[in-house]
């Protein structure tokens, strides 16, 4: 059952004195009575104005939710504002989640179309999901550089110097790939949450995720090629 | 099965959803053609790389704005109950 009430401004209400450690200057996360493993416990509880829960899948999905919105938006300001904006929307709409998908999708598909959102915004013409994928521009190109790595080419990189890396060559790909392969490569989410977020049939999200592997794959070439030595 | 066809299955075949007649298609070919072979093996590198790296910790001040944020809209809520 749903107790959280939906005030006139669309905004969740919760009994007074919430758990948010509301009387501290600087928010800490605070132990939640609630068993940490069990999501659904989490979201039925926060649905009920446990504010320390929702804290807590804000704890739990914060990072992943910046580098989504990070590789999205490739703006730091952006990304910060579509996460909090997602974490906001997706705290107001506690109760229109139904459960019939894991909350984190649910978030996810919060903090895709907020980055988007942002992303349109600064680059108007540049950002459209929507066009339909014509011709096989490059396509032959993309996969005629055939380059050896090696075993294991990202050990050749510090973690730091290697997210860069990643970060780079996401930054160069279409957006139109970009989203795809990072909710379904980098997310984990099937091809079929893909689709659902994206608004896109499975046969569009294989299609986009065909370009963007090969392209990234060829994009990652100039930095992990095996060296004569390996 | 050709090179191209190879490329087109590519998707498929690293999700594990290919059909056992294709795969094993596919497979012979791979065991013939080192270029696809090379494609085949640094695309799926490609994917773990991606899919093994970690979120990067979220900058303290990015941290502390939305915590913040979130408290905020809980105070207003609690007063307008």
């Amino acid at each position: 059952m749903v107790t959280c009430q939906m005030s006139a401004t669309g905004l969740c209400k919760q009994p007074p004195g919430a758990r948010w450690n509301l009387s501290a200057s600087e928010p800490k996360p605070l132990a939640s009575t609630i068993v940490r493993d069990d999501e659904s416990l989490l979201v039925s509880a926060a649905k009920g104005g446990d504010i320390t829960a929702f804290e807590e899948l804000v704890n739990r999905y914060e990072r992943k939710i910046f580098r989504l919105a990070m590789n999205i938006t490739q703006n730091r300001e952006d990304a910060e504002d579509a996460m909090q904006d997602a974490f906001m929307k997706s705290y107001q709409n506690l109760d229109r989640f139904q459960g019939d998908s894991r909350f984190y999708t649910w978030l996810v598909r919060i903090a895709v179309n907020e980055s988007l959102m942002k992303l349109r915004k600064r680059r108007p013409n540049q950002v459209s999901l929507d066009e339909p994928l014509t011709g096989n521009d490059g396509e032959d190109s993309v996969f005629r550089e055939i380059v050896d790595w090696g075993p294991s080419p990202e050990k050749k990189f510090a973690q730091t110097e290697l997210n860069e890396i990643l970060s780079t060559v996401i930054g160069e790909l279409d957006p139109i790939f970009r989203v795809a392969f990072l909710l379904r490569d980098e997310e984990g989410l099937s091809t079929e949450e893909t689709a659902q977020i994206l608004g896109i049939s499975v046969a569009a999200v294989k299609s986009r995720l065909l370009r963007a592997r090969l392209k990234l794959r060829q994009k990652l070439n100039k930095y992990f090629r095996r060296s004569e030595t390996q | 099965m050709n090179c191209k066809k190879v490329i087109l299955e590519l998707t498929s075949y690293l999700d594990g959803v290919l059909d056992t007649e294709m795969r094993t298609d596919l497979e012979l070919h791979l065991s013939r053609c080192t270029d696809c072979r090379v494609v085949v093996d640094t695309t799926r590198k490609t994917i773990q790389i991606f899919c093994n790296s970690e979120p990067v910790p979220l900058p303290e001040d990015v941290r502390k704005r939305l915590h913040t944020a979130l408290l905020e809209r809980c105070r207003r809520n609690t007063k307008t109950t």
